[in-house]
């Protein structure tokens, strides 16, 4: 077996995986830190205020960030999901379940700043726009899973369930993410493209790619956090978890 | 016994238990027509509101309407053992999915299409809208009776399973409603309702080749 796949196997193992992420999160946390404090500061403070909108136009360095988490996250549920389905991997089935409550967060951040942002551009808090009401129809989702997988006992039938539910629910984020295409909305189109022309000035661009890796690296350490005490929960009868808090009894369940 | 022989079996023994519990048969219906009522006593009589809403209107209630009877699809297999024998016979899971959404379409689905129309006329919508109104129901509600069924089967073994349904469902509900309502409206102001119709129909395709798996595999889950 080559290094990697070997490695991925390892990450299977609940011990090894809370070893692995413990050493893994301080990193991610100073990097998100760091990240995150130039982003804002160049964004809230540098960046020139827009032509038209002054300075209502910084939420974006929150909301847009937000929008794409809300999406990412999603997405990274479903795989970790889709391997804890296949494969009855109980650390992927955590991660899954552990990332639900971040994206649900990100989604609500993403519908506030907008309503924030609303109100001084559109004139209203909210409109029944595609954009709009499909993120709405995500946190609905999102909280459909949390909710499902609080509500049975058994914590892997519970997240298996969930996944599945997340899964069918996975036709919405196309919907979302090109709902700006496919019908004529007032939410507008996207203006940052990895690929081909950007129509946004690189002292407003560079602020906002910062932030948008600063939510990423926000939500690898928080996911690892979350994992790691809902893997301590779920495996507190066996030896490593007991051995990982201090409490190494003699002749407990190993 | 062959494959679609045991489907048939299953479908006709659904509309048989249904058959024997006929005031349960009857409450989407009945739900249907008496919330349509409230809506004309509520708004007023204005003919022309009446109009414009009643695509939206007369979804929505139709949508409520299936999901009144979604709750009781697997439950009372799930009780004596049924569900079980389900999983554990030689066909497979997905298929014999299908035959229990196809019943409870039959069974609360198919009523609410038939119906609508009358209360389409109520509220004073034109011949050919209805008809459109009507076709839409007919590609929408099976999309309903199959997400829906996906929603009971993660929550049947839930102790408030009812209460939960909706917040699974609702939400996947919307692409239906959508497209539905929009066919219908666009044939209200004289457009073509081709395009979303065809939508809908994608959709059902979709729904229904895709659907049972995902209720096998959570019925699985709720069994286990």
């Amino acid at each position: 077996m080559n290094k990697l796949t070997l490695w991925f196997h390892k990450l299977g193992s609940p011990e090894y995986f809370y070893r692995f992420s413990g050493k893994l999160i301080p990193w991610l946390a100073l990097a998100c830190t760091v990240v995150l404090g130039w982003g804002l500061y160049r964004g809230l403070f540098v960046a020139p205020p827009d032509y038209q909108q002054g300075d209502s136009y910084r939420i974006i360095f929150i909301h847009v960030p937000s929008a794409w988490m809300s999406l990412f996250i999603y997405v990274a549920m479903c795989v970790s999901g889709v391997v804890g389905i296949v494969w009855r991997i109980k650390v992927a089935e955590i991660v899954a379940m552990a990332s639900a409550p971040i994206g649900a967060a990100f989604t609500a951040i993403t519908l506030v700043t907008g309503a924030l942002w609303g109100r001084p551009m559109w004139g209203s808090y909210w409109v029944w726009d595609a954009r709009l009401t499909s993120e709405l129809v995500l946190l609905f989702i999102y909280i459909g899973v949390i909710g499902l997988y609080q509500a049975i006992e058994d914590r892997r039938s519970a997240a298996r369930a969930a996944s599945i539910l997340a899964l069918v629910g996975l036709v919405n984020i196309p919907i979302i993410h090109f709902s700006v295409e496919w019908w004529a909305t007032l939410h507008q189109g996207s203006t940052v493209n990895l690929m081909g022309e950007n129509a946004i000035h690189p002292s407003m661009l560079w602020p906002l790619l910062a932030m948008a890796l600063a939510t990423k690296l926000f939500y690898a350490f928080n996911v690892l956090q979350r994992a790691r005490v809902m893997l301590l929960d779920q495996e507190s009868n066996k030896r490593w978890a007991q051995r990982a808090i201090g409490l190494d009894m003699p002749g407990s369940a190993a | 016994m062959s494959l679609p022989r045991a489907v048939l079996a299953l479908l006709l023994r659904d509309l048989r238990l249904a058959l024997r519990r006929r005031s349960e048969m009857l409450t989407p219906v009945l739900f249907l027509l008496m919330v349509a009522t409230l809506f004309p006593l509520g708004l007023g009589p204005d003919r022309d509101l009446l109009v414009s809403i009643a695509p939206g209107v007369i979804w929505v209630i139709s949508l409520l309407a299936c999901m009144l009877s979604l709750s009781l699809m697997f439950y009372a297999d799930l009780e004596d053992g049924t569900l079980d024998q389900l999983i554990i016979s030689r066909w497979p899971l997905p298929v014999l999915a299908l035959a229990k959404v196809g019943a409870h379409w039959l069974v609360s689905g198919l009523p609410v299409v038939l119906v609508a129309p009358v209360v389409a006329v109520a509220y004073g919508l034109s011949s050919e809208t209805i008809g459109v109104m009507a076709l839409s129901l007919l590609l929408g509600t099976p999309i309903l009776s199959s997400i829906g069924a996906i929603g009971v089967s993660l929550s049947v073994g839930l102790r408030r399973g009812g209460m939960f349904l909706s917040l699974l469902v609702l939400p996947l509900y919307v692409p239906v409603i959508i497209f539905a309502t929009a066919a219908v409206t666009a044939s209200l102001e004289g457009f073509s309702p081709a395009a979303s119709l065809y939508l809908l129909a994608a959709m059902l395709v979709l729904a229904v080749t895709t659907a049972p798996f995902a209720i096998a595999a959570g019925l699985r889950i709720s069994v286990s």
